[in-house]
């Protein structure tokens, strides 16, 4: 019978088709309005590195001043000192670490036609790669005896190897950047990387990985401030071993636990070192040490802000009014088939038959809105990426998505049609037969 | 084939009671072609919905073919009417959006039998009202008279047992209403009963019998009905004698 009904709904969706398109359109609009804020938010939300979120940590220990928390709900800074970083590689606890930091240095290009420009380097140890497993296109990472021998080697980026080297396989070859050269021991592929969970807080959630990675230890040998977030909560005194040497906060030291026995333990590890600088005078506050795993850390940087989260039931609440619209649309349509319903129930057909043939006909419409709301977001998400740049890498429909939009549509559509076929199966058909 | 006893319909809203057929008694035997006939307003109509399952009754008893069907649900009733009563309607009802074929097939999509067997129906029914020429065409396109006789098609596609026809000929001139009636007579020779309500004098002449509807009530019973011949029947004949 499901054949049938479809036929029929087909049928009287043709025989009206300004009406069809009317009730088409709205759950269409309804449905992009809707789905492309929770897309957005969704993809905000969404697991960055799924397969290892829970094993990856980002180290946070309280070293701030005595009178003041670091932040006023009490949590302490997301960043290390240079000393505690060191300490922390050093001990080599975890089953990777890697402590990091950004520079801005100047790429001079071997290319006279491409200008010298200011870039973003991160300065990072050899695990980075082992624990983000970004691609590698050409080459590989840098070894952990080139993370102590201080080597001038750069990892690139696919956009940074496209620049300097028209994306042909660059290893072996040199990169100069600061009047410094650096092997190119390695060149990524594309790394869609949708939240920047390593440097949520200096770079922001949805900006791109850098172009240039070096080893930490030679990025310390340039002697140069980080650009990105540095904090101190008092003056660490002049000169560059001071400034290392001080309760400056500014690197980032990400770990990898590969069990949660590890986990127990790394925390453990991090309370007692702390316990035991505390002994010499630092780490004045009560011992305040988290350990967050990728998922936590974005709901504690707050990746999906509230505005989303109200867009998002803005969206819905708009979808509502268009369903509404819907409704009374169906119901029009529906009371003017009551004869032909009552006929239908004279010639044998049960309540249960023209509700199923009329909820097949909502349906249809449903999935109609759906394929038109599917396009209508797909529009909605290249306006997102046209107005909002750093928003380009969540703007995007994934499968999920895209069968969330078609579910919801035809669910919408059914919802809409539930009264009006309702109403339609009240019809008397006795009365409906002697007034055709 | 159809037998009401005591039946009573009561219309209530919050003021009025309204008695549609109070103690109604009728026994419809197999083969009968009987004329329902009274004023407007007597219950006739009433009466046709109550014994087409299309509407329920207050009280009383009603056996349809032999099934008691007080208290069935809508499920039963409308597998019972669709197997069991064809209808005809003064207004023809056709689904204007159908061809001639799709509306015949509408009780027979219901009644759940295969393409083949719809397709081998719907073409006899209609080359019986004369109209298998016609099978592609829409309601629109064919006068009163021809609508009335694909109704009649969709009624008998199915092998009713029973036919109910609501003033079938209203909306018809005299000689189209002529022609459904001989149709109509036809039909019952062939053995389908048939329960027609009229308020035409000279169509309920033409029936077997009339049963005269006043006040809800029947009025006037013929409890010996005489029965068409029918060449397929020999009771009917023996009765006929």
């Amino acid at each position: 019978m499901f054949s049938y009904y479809l036929q029929l709904g087909l049928r009287s969706l043709r025989r009206n088709p300004i009406l069809t398109a009317l009730m088409v359109f709205g759950i269409a609009l309804g449905i992009a309005a809707s789905m492309t804020t929770l897309t957005v938010m969704h993809l905000m939300g969404s697991d960055p590195i799924p397969w290892k979120s829970d094993k990856l940590h980002i180290v946070n220990m309280d070293n701030w001043g005595p009178d003041n928390a670091f932040n006023d709900d009490g949590s302490p800074p997301d960043q290390v000192t240079y000393r505690d970083a060191v300490a922390l590689m050093r001990a080599g606890k975890a089953d990777k670490q890697a402590a990091m930091f950004n520079l801005a240095l100047p790429i001079q290009p071997e290319n006279q036609e491409v200008k010298p420009y200011l870039s973003l380097v991160r300065t990072t140890f050899s695990d980075f790669f082992g624990m983000f497993d970004p691609p590698f296109k050409y080459g590989s990472p840098w070894t952990k005896a080139e993370d102590d021998a201080h080597a001038r080697v750069v990892v690139l980026s696919k956009a940074g190897n496209e620049k300097l080297f028209g994306g042909a396989d660059s290893t072996g070859k040199t990169v100069r950047m600061d009047d410094i050269d650096y092997k190119v021991i390695g060149v990524l592929d594309d790394w869609p990387l949708r939240i920047l969970f390593y440097d949520i807080s200096g770079r922001g959630s949805f900006e791109t990985p850098e172009d240039y990675f070096i080893p930490f230890t030679t990025g310390i040998d340039l002697k140069k401030r980080p650009s990105g977030n540095n904090s101190c909560w008092k003056d660490s005194g002049p000169g560059w071993e001071a400034y290392l040497d001080s309760e400056c906060v500014w690197i980032k030291f990400w770990v990898q636990l590969d069990s949660p026995a590890h986990l127990a333990d790394y925390k453990s590890f991090v309370d007692a070192y702390v316990n035991e600088q505390k002994k010499s005078g630092r780490f004045q506050r009560p011992l305040n040490n988290r350990l967050f795993d990728v998922n936590q850390w974005m709901v504690e940087q707050k990746v999906v802000s509230s505005d989303v989260k109200v867009q998002s039931g803005l969206g819905f609440a708009f979808l509502i009014v268009c369903l509404v619209n819907t409704i009374g649309l169906l119901l029009a349509k529906f009371t003017r088939k009551a004869g032909e319903i009552g006929l239908r129930r004279a010639l044998g057909a049960s309540q249960r038959q023209i509700f199923a043939q009329f909820l097949t006909e909502s349906s249809v419409v449903g999935l109609a809105g759906g394929v038109l709301g599917l396009l209508l977001t797909g529009l909605g998400l290249l306006v997102v990426r046209a107005l909002y740049t750093n928003f380009k890498s969540v703007a995007q429909l994934d499968w999920q998505m895209v069968a969330l939009t078609v579910i919801l549509a035809i669910v919408s559509a059914i919802v809409a049609g539930f009264y009006p076929t309702w109403r339609a199966c009240q019809v008397a058909p006795a009365a409906q037969l002697k007034t055709q | 084939m159809l037998k009401m006893q005591h039946l009573s319909k009561v219309y209530r809203t919050h003021m009025v009671e309204t008695h549609a057929l109070r103690d109604f008694s009728i026994h419809v035997r197999e083969g009968e072609f009987v004329a329902v006939t009274g004023p407007s307003g007597s219950g006739k109509t009433t009466f046709l919905n109550i014994a087409g399952l299309l509407e329920e009754f207050t009280s009383g008893e009603f056996w349809l073919d032999g099934v008691d069907v007080r208290g069935l649900g809508d499920d039963a009733r409308s597998k019972l009417r669709n197997e069991k009563i064809g209808f005809i309607f003064q207004g023809f009802n056709l689904i204007p959006d159908l061809n001639l074929f799709d509306n015949v097939d509408v009780p027979l999509r219901y009644r759940g039998f295969n393409a083949g067997e719809r397709k081998k129906r719907i073409e006899d029914s209609l080359m019986r009202v004369g109209l298998s020429s016609r099978m592609k065409h829409y309601p629109s396109e064919l006068s009163g008279g021809q609508q009335q006789r694909v109704a009649i098609a969709r009624a008998l596609a199915g092998s009713p047992r029973l036919l109910m026809a609501d003033e079938p000929t209203g909306n018809l001139d005299s000689l189209m209403a002529r022609g459904v009636m001989e149709l109509l007579e036809e039909i019952n020779r062939q053995g389908t009963t048939i329960i027609m309500v009229t308020h035409d004098p000279e169509l309920a002449a033409r029936a077997q019998r009339n049963v005269h509807v006043m006040d809800g009530q029947v009025t006037d019973f013929d409890a010996e009905p005489k029965l068409r011949v029918n060449t397929r029947d020999s009771d009917a004949e023996a009765a006929m004698a």
